[in-house]
């Protein structure tokens, strides 16, 4: 396996080749923010946060998806990048209807945590407001699309992992929701397995146990590589 | 409309412009009614009424053209019918030959004779239209007495691919579809994968509003697109291809559907071209109303069935494209280049143009110009002599405030650049681009900052909302305009505007978030002054003495 | 969730009329979005049973072929109305003046743009660019294209649709 040098804000690291720059900078100790990226789950590149400056490359790129190479000098923490990335958290919270206070994820979600790395103590975009249900009909789950910020986890892991494919998304632009079914209910959707993984993917508390009530939601994303690992295991030795 | 080799003598033809804009002006019913006439009075075999692509000024339409000599007529309704087959049977049963070639003294009743010594016309260079208004697009007939699918067979039984990607990277041709890839170097990097199953894809999802080239070319001449695909299958190493066309274009997909079918019964598609191994298909796709599928990646995921969602590059189409396939995608006007430049040869193209821009271009001008329609001009014409001289203006002596090229992604230029000549690098530095070719002028009564809301309405409404800064970033620059359109504006909000625009362009996933702030820059830059004078005013700034 | 469940029973026999195509394209999963646009063609709107059958024919997940017809502008999930009245908003029109005979309309239909009337009797809506800008603005009434509009001629042709109305009205049963 061949390797590739390179240079992350100025910490000097060697990659196998193929590996990305978000896994060469957690080597080296340098945390990138991530919304959409789940070790486990295929890369969309979709929230941006993670939106990295390389020197030579007139674009950003975005370090979940970008392979390393030889030579490379990365910066992932510029002042441009920071505030971008507030803009982005910003984007999020505006275009839902994020109220931590009484959100069963409060205290262990990953958008608010996102939201106090950049410094966001007040939005400088207007909130919209938007008028956007909640499904309580499955019998064990719920979702609050007014806490959805739309990074697919749950989508990917009930097609990729479970294999059930009960989620997409809906529509386009501002009106993109996540769907169950023919945009059913969920507790309505037969294909549902109540295997509970997108629950627990949900960065935020859009998707929950219905059981848990404020700040009770302790969802942990990382297990899910845990899981993707040891059936990769299992399917190597037979 | 000068190409033309007139027909014997003894039968005249009109042809009548069958495309969709002259549709719109009652085109089918005029051309009815002119084969009625026609065979009430049992001339069919002497006059024949035949269906073309567009004829060019289509602002005047519907249009008919009258052979041998070509006389252009505007303006014609069913109402006229009677009376112009009147006067041809009057010329065909003519003694003199002096008679039989005196201008035709016959004038549509609300319509007139086009004057084709105007700019509009001896400006032009036809290449890609070439054919477009002088054959009937309905029979295949047609295109091959002009020639169609020859160079097809030349390459196939004289040249190997290499030989023909070298010319096409010899001529210099850049992508029509916006932004200017080298066609030549697209071409190679297909070619060059490995693999034995490749894809050829035709962009015609022609999608910036303001814009009817590929409608044009579809619709006049489809074998010429078919051609220019089957040339590029052979010269990259694909078996298939797609032709990815918008819905709302139903007489292109009409033309097209029979085309492929007719090409197919000819063998000219299909297994074993010529005599040899090379075999190519093509289908059909229609889109079902998304802008973004314009986008590569999001053209892709489409023609696969699924949402029009782009996705990161790299991998490019070249190497991952259509089912992973080593994919070449082009758009209709590049691939209508093709067959010319095989025919007459890479340095007769390069000849044409600029340094940078080879060749020429097709541009739609519309908007608030008194002759509108499709023309095709050398790269490096200026956009004065395409608006002012072959567009002559704005209607009513109004004078010319800014040309809008590149549709959402483009920008406005302001009437004191328009010297700027029309080749890629030009427009770009001028903040806009070549795009894929809607020019749309707008006159003095035209608000700036309207039109810049109206792209970002048009961005807003299109993203497909994967990525947070498009989705989101849309909807607040939209809000933002709309504030300064209400004179709610400040000057935080100005600064925030523009900030916000850079932002987007920057983190965006795709081409439509990445431009999707370009006409508010572009009018930011040449028209501040409109934003500024819609600003609230601000008494502190006022009582501070500015 | 009553409402919500489909009437499964009805048998795929209803849809017979798409299985020539489907046939056409090998039930492939890449020809989702040609089957919709056919199917539309042949049942006016997509309705659940439909969507159900084109997923069971494709082996498709429902969320997949509910997720990409409502990805796309053209499709549509409810009968459409018996009159569309659409308005071209592509740049040429704009500048040439689509927004006040949007608002014309609006007014005179009572609807928003984008809208159909709860009588199901016309439509408003609006469709980036026809591509027939030399015709500029653009109205396109139960398909045919009317260049040139203005205020007066839109309402004068949707006034046509209303005297038709009335009359489609007076014919109707009186319950």
């Amino acid at each position: 396996m061949s390797v590739r040098t390179l240079t992350i804000d100025g910490r000097d690291v060697a990659m196998a080749t193929g590996a990305t720059l978000l896994a060469a900078a957690r080597e080296v100790g340098v945390s990138i923010p991530t919304l959409c990226h789940l070790e486990g789950l295929s890369p969309v590149a979709a929230c941006r946060l993670c939106l990295v400056e390389i020197e030579g490359s007139g674009k950003l790129q975005p370090a979940c998806l970008t392979p390393v190479a030889e030579g490379m000098v990365v910066h992932t923490d510029t002042p441009r990048l920071q505030d971008y990335r507030r803009t982005l958290i910003e984007m999020l919270f505006t275009e839902g209807n994020h109220v931590c206070a009484v959100c069963v994820a409060n205290g262990h979600c990953e958008l608010q945590d996102r939201a106090v790395e950049v410094g966001m103590d007040h939005s400088r975009l207007p909130y919209r407001h938007p008028d956007r249900p909640v499904d309580l009909t499955h019998h064990l789950f719920g979702l609050d699309h007014n806490r959805c910020i739309l990074c697919t986890r749950c989508v990917r892991v009930c097609d990729e992992v479970e294999g059930a494919h009960v989620w997409d998304v809906g529509w386009r632009g501002e009106h993109c929701r996540i769907i169950a079914g023919l945009n059913q209910p969920w507790g309505a959707v037969d294909a549902c397995t109540d295997c509970g993984k997108c629950v627990q993917v949900c960065p935020t508390g859009a998707l929950f146990d219905k059981a848990d009530t404020t700040g009770e939601k302790h969802a942990d994303p990382a297990r899910l590589w845990t899981l993707v690992r040891a059936r990769a295991r299992g399917q190597q030795t037979p | 409309m000068t190409t033309h080799s007139p027909p014997p003598s003894s039968v005249l033809r009109v042809r009548c412009c069958s495309s969709a804009g002259c549709l719109a002006g009652g085109a089918a019913e005029l051309r009815q009614a002119l084969t009625t006439a026609v065979a009430r009075r049992e001339l069919q075999e002497r006059l024949a009424i035949t269906g073309v692509g567009c004829l060019g000024p289509c602002s005047q339409g519907p249009l008919l053209a009258v052979d041998p000599d070509g006389a252009l007529f505007a303006g014609v309704t069913a109402a006229d019918a009677d009376g112009l087959i009147t006067a041809l049977a009057h010329r065909l049963q003519a003694a003199s030959s002096a008679e039989r070639e005196a201008p035709l003294a016959w004038t549509p009743a609300a319509g007139e004779q086009v004057d084709t010594e105007r700019p509009f016309f001896t400006r032009q260079r036809r290449i890609v239209l070439e054919h477009c208004g002088l054959i009937d697009p309905e029979r295949i007939e047609a295109a091959i007495e002009r020639g169609a699918y020859e160079q097809l067979r030349r390459a196939v039984q004289e040249c190997t691919p290499a030989e023909v990607v070298e010319t096409i990277r010899r001529s210099g041709l850049r992508g029509r579809g916006g932004a200017g890839y080298p066609t030549g170097l697209k071409w190679a990097t297909v070619a060059k994968m490995p693999g034995e199953r490749k894809v050829v894809v035709c962009n015609a999802d022609e999608g910036d509003p303001g814009a009817f080239m590929d409608r044009s070319v579809l619709e006049g001449d489809p074998h010429r697109v078919l051609e220019g695909m089957a040339i590029a299958a052979y010269a990259v190493g694909a078996d298939r291809g797609f032709i990815y066309i918008r819905a709302e274009y139903k007489l292109a997909i009409v033309n097209l559907r029979r085309a492929i079918e007719q090409a197919r019964r000819r063998h000219l598609l299909g297994a074993g071209l010529f005599g040899s191994p090379f075999g190519f298909t093509v289908e059909l796709r229609v889109g079902a109303g998304a802008y973004v599928c314009g986008e590569e990646t999001a053209l892709i995921h489409s023609i696969e069935g699924q949402r029009g969602t782009p996705r990161p590059r790299p991998p490019y189409p070249a190497e991952a494209g259509v089912w992973g396939l080593p994919t070449l995608i082009n758009n209709v006007e590049t691939f209508a280049n093709v067959v010319p430049i095989l025919r007459e040869g890479a340095d007769w193209f390069a000849a044409i143009g600029t340094e940078g821009s080879k060749g020429t271009k097709v541009f739609c001008l519309t908007g608030n110009v008194r002759r509108g329609g499709l023309v095709e001009v050398p790269m490096g014409t200026s956009l004065a002599t395409i608006v002012a001289e072959m567009g002559e203006g704005c209607p009513d002596g109004a004078g010319i405030k800014a040309v809008q090229t590149g549709g959402p992604s483009g920008g406005c230029v302001p009437a004191s650049l328009l010297d700027t000549s029309v080749d890629y690098e030009s427009l770009k530095e001028l903040g806009t681009i070549m795009g894929s070719g809607g020019m749309v002028v707008m006159d003095h009564s035209t608000d700036m900052v309207a039109i810049a809301a109206f792209f970002m309405a048009f961005c807003r409404d299109e993203s497909c909302g994967k990525c947070v800064p498009c989705r989101a970033g849309t909807v607040q620059l939209h809000g933002l305009l709309q504030k300064h359109l209400g004179g709610d504006a400040t000057a935080a909000d100005l600064a925030q505007l523009e900030a916000l625009c850079h932002m987007v362009v920057d983190t965006s996933l795709c081409g439509l978030g990445q431009s999707a702030p370009k006409p508010v820059l572009s009018t930011l830059r040449f028209f501040r002054d409109e934003y500024v004078a819609r600003l609230r005013p601000q008494p502190t700034a006022a009582a501070a003495g500015r | 969730m009553p409402s919500a469940i489909p009437s499964a029973m009805l048998s795929s026999a209803t849809f017979e009329a798409l299985e020539p195509m489907l046939r056409r394209h090998h039930r492939s999963p890449d020809s989702l979005i040609e089957i919709l646009n056919q199917s539309q063609e042949l049942y006016g709107y997509l309705g659940d049973d439909l969507l159900r059958h084109v997923a069971r024919s494709l082996e498709l997940p429902l969320s997949r072929v509910y997720g990409t017809a409502s990805f796309y502008h053209l499709f549509r999930f409810r009968p459409p109305a018996r009159h569309s009245c659409v308005v071209c908003n592509g740049t040429a029109c704009a500048v040439k003046g689509a927004a006040p005979l949007i608002e014309a309309l609006e007014q005179e239909l009572q609807i928003d743009l984008g809208a159909c009337r709860a009588d199901g009797w016309v439509s408003l809506g609006s469709v980036r660019c026809l591509g027939t800008c030399s015709a500029a603005p653009v109205v396109v009434i139960d398909g045919e294209v009317r260049k040139h509009q203005t205020v007066g001629s839109v309402l004068a042709a949707v006034r046509g649709l209303d005297a038709e109305h009335e009359l489609e009205r007076g014919s109707e049963p009186q319950p």
